[in-house]
C-alpha cells in the first residue's frame, strides 16, 4: 500500500511506488497544465462575455482526471460531470472543440448544444458532461452492462463529485453494477463541498468509501492532489474491474481552489482552508518531485509552459474564427437523422 | 383467440428472437412472470441475462437501459406503472430525451420503455394514473398507445427499430381483453392514428384505455341516428394533426376523450390543434370528456365517476347538437 492510498473492502491493493519513467512524468505534467491554462483562460474569457451560461472550473483537481483517465484504454468508455473540462481533454477531446463548444460554436464538440457543462464525444467515448448531480451513474452501469453482455473487456469510468453520494442514483447504482458484477470503475473526486455544503453537513458518514464498500464495492480512498498516486490505484483497479473483478470505487480526496462556478461568491469556505490546500497543487507537486529526481530541468517546464500557451492560443483563435449553427438547424437532432425507422417501415 | 397480454408476450418474443441485442429488464419480470404476467414464461425461454430482473430502483434501471441502449443494444425496460416511472424522470427526461441533442447527433438511445398506466382496477391514486401526456409534452420522446391486439403485439418491433427513445403505454384495463389476431400479425406503423369506426357527424378522438369507450359510445349514438367516426391517436408524440384535422373537416363537431387530467392534458394539445388547423369547419366548440381532478379513488363506483363512461361521451356529443 502506498502511503498515499488505503485501500476498504476486500480489493488488490494498488501497486506501490511512482509510475515512472522520465517521459511519462512529463506527459502527466503537461496533461495537467493544459487543464490549468485551458481553464484560466476560460476564465478570462468569461469576464469578456466569449463564454456564457455557468462555468465550472476544475482547478486544483487535475490529478483526478488525468490520473484515472491515463490509465484507460481507447475502448474504454468516460462519464463525467458538469466540471468535466479536465475529463474531456485528458480523454482526447481536443482543445479547440472543447473552446469551440464553450463559446457556443458549431465546430465544438457537442456543435455549440452542450456548452461548457455538456461535452460530448462519440470517438474518444466520452458520454458527457451530466449536469444533474448522479445522473451519470446509472447511464455508467447500462454501458457496463452492454460491454458484459456482448462480451467486450471494457471499462467504464464514471466521474462524479461528493455532493453525489447524497443522490438515491448513486446507492441505486452502485448496488445494481456490485449485483451484475459490471465493469465501472466509479471515481468520486470528494472536493468536501458539494456546491457551498460542506461534506460533514450533508453527510451523516462522511467516510465515502466506506458506503461503497457496504454495497461490496471495493474501495479506495486516494491522494487526489498527487496525479502518480490517482494513477498507482487507478491503474490497478482498471485492470482488476477489467479482468472480471467487478466495480470499483476510488475516494479521490481534492480541493478546488476556484468557486464552484462563475457565479459562486464563495461565502462558504474559509480563505486559509484554501490557501493551506493550495500547498498541495498538484502541478507543482509533481514539477518539484521530477525536478528532484532529476526528470525535469528549468528548460523543460518553460518549453512544456510554452507549448501549452501555444495550444491554448491556437484553440482560442479557431474557437473564435469558428461559427454559429444556422438557426434553421435549431430542430437537427432531437431525433436521429435522416430517418426515423418507423417511417422507414 | 389471445389477449392483450399474450399478443405483447409475442411482440417480446419475436423481439428477443430477431435481434440478439434485445433484452427485458425490470422489476419481477423473470421469476415472478411480470407483475401483470406480459412475461411469463419468457426467463425459461431466454434465460436471466436477457430477461433481467432488477432491484426496485426504477432511476437506476432505467438509466442502464439508456446506457447500454447508447452501447449497442435494444434493451425493452419494463415499469411496473406510470407512476412508479416518476422515480425514473430524471433518465427518462434529462437523458434519454436530451443526449442526442446535447451531443449534437453524436449519440442516441435506441430504448423501448413499457408501462403500464391507467385506471380502472380500484388500485387507488398511486397506481392509477393517466401520465401519458406528460412523456407525450417531452422533445425527443415518442409515446405510444396500443389499444387494440394488433397494436399490443406490432409496435414493439419498429419501436425497437427507432434510433431514438420509444415509450409504450399499456392500459391496464386491456391486458385481460381477448379476440382474434392474425397466424401472421406482425410489425405496425407507428406514426399514424387510425379510425377504428368511420363516420359523418361527429369525431371521437381518443386513445389507450378509454379507445374502446369512444367505441362504445359510437355504437349507442348509432341507435340514435348519430354516425361518430372514432379516431385511435396510438402515436400520441408527435401527434398525427393530419389524420385529426381531416375528420374533423369533414364532420365539423369533436370530442376528445383522455382518462388524463382535464388542466394541460393531451385532450387540451388536441383541441388546441383543431383550433388552429380547422378552427372555420367547426360547427360546434371542441368538447373533452377527461377525467375528474382528483386522485384516483378507491371505491369502484367513485373511480367510475372519476373516469371517462361511454355514458359521458355519449353526453357530450350530444350536448354539440346538430
Amino acid at each position: 500500500m502506498t502511503g498515499a492510498t488505503a485501500a476498504r473492502g476486500g480489493g488488490a491493493e494498488p501497486a506501490g511506488g511512482p509510475t515512472g519513467e522520465k517521459d511519462h512524468g512529463i506527459h502527466l505534467l503537461q496533461q495537467m497544465l493544459r487543464i490549468r491554462r485551458f481553464e484560466e483562460r476560460c476564465a478570462e474569457l468569461y469576464s469578456h462575455s466569449l463564454i456564457r451560461g455557468f462555468l465550472h472550473l476544475d482547478i486544483g483537481e487535475e490529478a483526478c482526471a488525468v490520473g484515472v483517465i491515463d490509465t484507460l484504454s481507447p475502448d474504454d468508455a468516460v462519464v463525467a460531470t458538469y466540471r468535466e473540462h479536465g475529463h474531456a481533454l485528458a480523454r482526447g477531446i481536443s482543445m479547440r472543440a472543447a473552446m469551440a463548444e464553450l463559446e457556443g460554436k458549431v465546430e465544438g464538440c457537442s456543435r455549440g448544444r452542450g456548452g461548457s457543462m455538456h461535452l460530448f464525444d462519440a470517438a474518444t467515448r466520452f458520454y458527457g458532461g451530466n449536469a444533474i448531480v448522479g445522473g451519470g451513474l446509472p447511464i455508467a452501469v447500462g454501458l457496463a452492462l452492454a460491454d458484459h453482455l456482448q462480451g467486450r473487456r471494457v471499462v467504464t469510468a464514471c466521474f462524479f463529485g461528493d455532493g453525489a453520494v447524497a443522490e438515491g442514483e448513486f446507492h441505486e447504482s452502485m448496488n445494481l453494477a456490485a449485483l451484475w458484477h459490471l465493469p465501472v470503475l466509479f471515481c468520486c473526486e470528494n472536493n468536501l463541498y458539494a456546491m457551498g455544503t460542506a461534506l460533514d453537513r450533508s453527510e451523516s458518514e462522511t467516510d465515502l468509501s466506506l458506503k461503497a464498500a457496504s454495497y461490496r464495492v471495493p474501495s479506495w480512498e486516494v491522494d487526489g492532489m498527487d496525479v502518480l498516486a490517482v494513477e498507482d490505484a487507478a491503474r490497478s483497479a482498471v485492470e482488476t474491474v477489467r479482468a472480471g473483478g467487478g466495480p470499483h470505487f476510488l475516494e479521490l480526496r481534492t480541493y478546488r481552489f476556484r468557486a464552484h462556478s462563475m457565479y459562486d461568491p464563495d461565502r462558504y469556505r474559509d480563505k486559509a482552508e484554501i490557501e493551506q490546500w493550495k500547498q498541495r497543487d498538484p502541478i507543482p507537486l509533481l514539477a518539484e518531485r521530477l525536478t528532484a529526481s532529476g526528470v525535469l530541468t528549468d528548460g523543460d517546464l518553460e518549453r512544456i509552459e510554452g507549448e501549452v500557451g501555444a495550444e491554448v492560443d491556437d484553440a482560442v483563435a479557431f474557437a473564435e474564427a469558428g461559427t454559429y449553427e444556422a438557426t434553421e438547424d435549431l430542430e437537427r437532432f432531437v431525433t436521429s437523422e435522416p430517418v426515423r425507422a418507423g417511417e422507414a417501415s | 383467440m389471445v389477449t392483450y397480454r399474450e399478443a405483447m408476450r409475442q411482440a417480446i418474443r419475436e423481439a428477443l428472437t430477431r435481434d440478439d441485442r434485445a433484452f427485458l429488464m425490470g422489476e419481477d419480470v423473470g421469476r415472478y412472470g411480470g407483475c401483470y404476467a406480459v412475461s411469463l414464461g419468457l426467463l425459461e425461454e431466454f434465460g436471466p441475462e436477457r430477461i433481467r430482473d432488477t432491484p426496485l430502483s426504477e432511476s437506476a434501471f432505467v438509466g442502464a437501459g439508456i446506457g447500454a441502449a447508447l452501447n449497442g443494444m435494444r434493451p425493452i425496460v419494463e415499469i411496473m406503472t406510470v407512476n412508479f416511472s416518476l422515480l425514473a424522470l430524471d433518465q427518462i427526461v434529462n437523458n434519454a430525451a436530451t443526449l442526442s441533442y446535447m451531443s449534437g447527433g453524436q449519440f442516441n438511445v435506441p430504448l423501448v420503455i413499457r408501462m403500464t398506466t391507467g385506471a380502472g382496477r380500484q388500485l387507488g391514486a398511486q397506481h392509477s394514473h393517466s401520465l401519458e401526456g406528460w412523456y407525450a409534452h417531452i422533445p425527443g420522446l415518442r409515446a405510444l398507445a396500443p389499444a387494440t391486439l394488433e397494436d399490443a403485439r406490432g409496435m414493439l418491433w419498429p419501436a425497437l427499430q427507432d434510433p431514438d427513445p420509444v415509450i409504450i403505454f399499456e392500459h391496464g384495463t386491456l391486458y385481460n381483453i381477448e379476440g382474434e389476431l392474425a397466424d401472421d400479425a406482425g410489425p405496425v406503423d407507428i406514426n399514424t392514428a387510425a379510425v377504428r369506426r368511420p363516420g359523418d357527424d361527429v369525431t371521437i378522438i381518443t386513445y389507450g384505455g378509454t379507445m374502446r369507450t369512444g367505441l362504445g359510445a359510437a355504437e349507442q349514438l348509432a341507435g340514435s341516428g348519430v354516425s361518430a367516426e372514432v379516431i385511435d391517436l396510438r402515436c400520441l408524440r408527435p401527434l398525427d394533426t393530419a389524420t385529426i384535422v381531416s375528420s374533423v373537416a369533414r364532420t365539423h363537431r369533436a370530442v376528445i376523450v383522455d382518462e388524463g387530467w382535464r388542466t394541460g392534458s393531451l385532450a387540451a394539445e388536441v383541441s388546441a390543434r383543431i383550433m388552429e388547423e380547422v378552427f372555420y369547419d367547426l360547427d360546434a366548440p371542441v368538447a373533452r370528456v377527461c377525467s375528474a381532478e382528483v386522485p384516483m379513488p378507491y371505491a369502484k363506483h367513485l373511480e367510475d365517476a372519476a373516469i371517462p363512461q361511454v355514458a359521458d361521451v355519449v353526453a357530450a356529443v350530444q350536448m354539440l347538437g346538430g
